[in-house]
C-alpha cells in the first residue's frame, strides 16, 4: 500500500483517490491469487499435526530424541504458521527488526533457566514432584 | 475530562485516529499492525517464560515423577486440527474483505467463533473435568516393595525404564476425613453399579481404594511401557492402599504435581487466549460501529482490524502447536 503523507485523514486517501482504488483493486487480485496457498499451508499442517502424533509413538531410542523430533516438527509447523498466515514472509523491516529482538531476548530467558538448574536455590524441593 | 478522553483514549471519541488504514511514512505500516506485533512480542516473552519453567521442572524432575500418556490424544489431536482449521478460516475471513465480499467475510469469521467454542468446549467441559475425577497416589520410595503388583518396577528396571511411584485410577475409598471423601463416595456407587461389586469401600479407616488404571493393572505388561494414542479402558482391579504409605495424594489438579501445575497454568492461559480471541471476533462480526457496520464506511478499516485479530489468532494457535506434544505426545 502507499504511504500517503500524514496530514491526509486515512479514509480520505483510500475511498476517494482513483490512485488508491486501483491500487486496492491490484491488491485484492494479489490476495485472490493467493487463496489456494492459505489453504495448501493448512492441509500442511493438519497433515504434520498426524505426523507430529505418529512420531511421537516411534521408539528413536530414548526420551529425549523423540522430544527433539517432536520439536523440530512443531518448529516448522510454527514457522509455516508465521511465514504465511501471518504474512511475515514479505512483511516490513520494522517487523522483523523488533522480532529479532524478541528472539535474542527470549533466548536469554531459556538460557537463564540452564543457570537455575545448575544452580539450584538452595533448599526448594523444584526437583521432586 | 473529555479532553483527556480525546488524548488518550481517541478510539472511544469520533476524532479521527490517524494511520488506520494509510501506512505512517516513518515505519511503513498503518499502526496498528505494529502495535499487535509489539504485543505479540510481549506475548512471547509470557509464554517463554512458562515454558521454560516447564522445561525448568521437568529436567529437574525426578526419574518416576515426569508421567506420560496421562492425556487423552485423540481429543487433544483433533482440538489442534480445530484450531488449524480456525487459523485457516480467519485469513480467509480476512481475504474476503480484502476482495470486498462481505458475505464470505461473515461467514468465514463464523466458522472461525464456532472453532474457539468447541476447542474450549471440549476443554472446559471434557479434558479438564475428567482429570478433576482421576486421582493419583505416590508411593513413598520406602513402602513401593509393598505395592510392586501395581508398579512393577522390577520389569521396569529389567526393561531399562524410569521407575513408577504412582498407582492412579477412580478414588472409591478416602481416608477418613478426607476432602475427597464425597468423591470418593459418588465414584463408589458409581463402581456397584457398574459391577455388581461391593467390596470397594473397606472398614480401615486410613486407606485409600482406587480403581485403577491399565497401566496399574498390568504393570509388567510391555505393553504398558510406552503410552497408548487411545485411551486404555479402567481396570476393575482394586488397590488398597495404606495411608502410612502415601508420599501425596490428590485428584489430578494443579497441586498434584508439577506436570499437572505447568500442564493446566498454560492450557489455562491459553484457554484463555481462545476466549479473548472469540470476544475479539464476535464483535468484528456483529453489526457494531467497530464491527461489520464498519464496512459501509470504510472497507479497509474494516480488514486491517481482522487482520489485527487474526495476527493474534495465529499466534494462538501457533503456541498450541507446541502445548500440544510437550503435554500430550512427549
Amino acid at each position: 500500500m502507499s504511504a500517503s503523507p500524514s496530514h491526509v485523514p486515512a479514509t480520505q486517501a483510500t475511498s476517494h483517490g482513483d490512485h488508491a482504488a486501483a491500487d486496492q483493486a491490484a491488491e485484492a487480485a494479489h490476495i485472490a491469487a493467493h487463496l489456494g496457498a492459505y489453504v495448501k499451508v493448512g492441509v500442511g499442517l493438519l497433515v504434520l499435526t498426524g505426523i507430529t502424533v505418529g512420531l511421537s509413538y516411534v521408539d528413536f531410542g530414548s526420551r529425549s530424541m523423540n522430544i527433539i523430533v517432536g520439536m523440530i516438527v512443531a518448529t516448522i509447523k510454527a514457522s509455516m504458521v508465521a511465514a504465511i498466515f501471518m504474512h511475515l514472509k514479505g512483511e516490513k523491516m520494522t517487523i522483523w527488526r523488533f522480532l529479532i529482538m524478541t528472539c535474542i531476548f527470549a533466548m536469554g530467558l531459556f538460557f537463564l533457566t540452564f543457570f537455575a538448574h545448575s544452580d539450584p536455590i538452595m533448599g526448594t524441593s523444584y526437583s521432586t514432584h | 475530562m473529555s479532553n483527556l478522553i480525546t488524548k488518550y483514549f481517541p478510539f472511544f471519541t469520533d476524532a479521527e485516529v490517524p494511520h488506520t488504514v494509510s501506512a505512517r511514512p516513518d515505519t511503513g505500516l498503518y499502526s496498528a499492525k505494529l502495535g499487535i506485533w509489539l504485543f505479540l512480542a510481549s506475548e512471547v516473552m509470557l509464554f517463554g517464560g512458562l515454558f521454560s519453567a516447564y522445561i525448568f521442572l521437568r529436567i529437574g524432575a525426578e526419574p518416576g515423577y515426569w508421567p506420560s500418556g496421562l492425556l487423552n490424544v485423540p481429543v487433544g489431536t483433533m482440538n489442534t486440527a480445530i484450531l488449524i482449521v480456525s487459523s485457516i478460516t480467519v485469513v480467509m475471513a480476512w481475504a474476503a474483505l480484502k476482495m470486498r465480499q462481505l458475505g464470505k467475510y461473515k461467514l468465514y469469521m463464523l466458522v472461525t467463533i464456532i472453532c474457539g467454542l468447541i476447542f474450549l468446549t471440549v476443554k472446559l467441559s471434557y479434558e479438564w473435568p475428567a482429570k478433576f475425577n482421576h486421582f493419583g497416589v505416590f508411593i513413598r520410595k520406602d513402602a513401593a516393595s509393598k505395592y510392586e503388583e501395581f508398579l512393577g518396577n522390577k520389569h521396569l528396571q529389567d526393561a531399562g525404564q524410569n521407575p513408577r511411584w504412582e498407582i492412579s485410577g477412580h478414588l472409591l475409598d478416602a481416608p477418613k476425613g478426607s476432602s475427597y471423601s464425597h468423591q470418593a463416595e459418588h465414584n463408589a456407587e458409581h463402581f456397584a453399579h457398574e459391577t455388581g461389586r461391593h467390596d470397594a469401600v473397606t472398614p480401615a479407616e486410613n486407606d485409600y481404594v482406587i480403581q485403577v488404571d491399565a497401566v496399574n493393572a498390568n504393570p509388567s505388561d510391555k505393553e504398558n511401557d510406552r503410552p497408548h494414542f487411545w485411551p486404555v479402558p479402567m481396570s476393575t482391579k482394586l488397590a488398597v492402599i495404606s495411608a502410612a504409605d502415601v508420599e501425596s495424594a490428590s485428584v489430578f489438579a494443579p497441586r498434584h504435581s508439577t506436570y499437572f501445575a505447568t500442564y493446566f497454568l498454560i492450557t489455562g492461559l491459553h484457554g484463555l487466549h481462545v476466549l479473548g480471541g472469540i470476544l475479539v471476533f464476535l464483535y468484528l462480526w456483529l453489526p457494531f460501529p467497530g464491527g461489520t457496520k464498519l464496512y459501509k464506511t470504510n472497507p479497509e478499516h474494516l480488514a486491517n482490524r481482522v487482520e489485527i485479530a487474526g495476527l493474534f489468532w495465529h499466534f494462538v494457535d501457533l503456541v498450541w502447536i507446541f502445548v500440544f506434544p510437550i503435554f500430550y505426545l512427549l
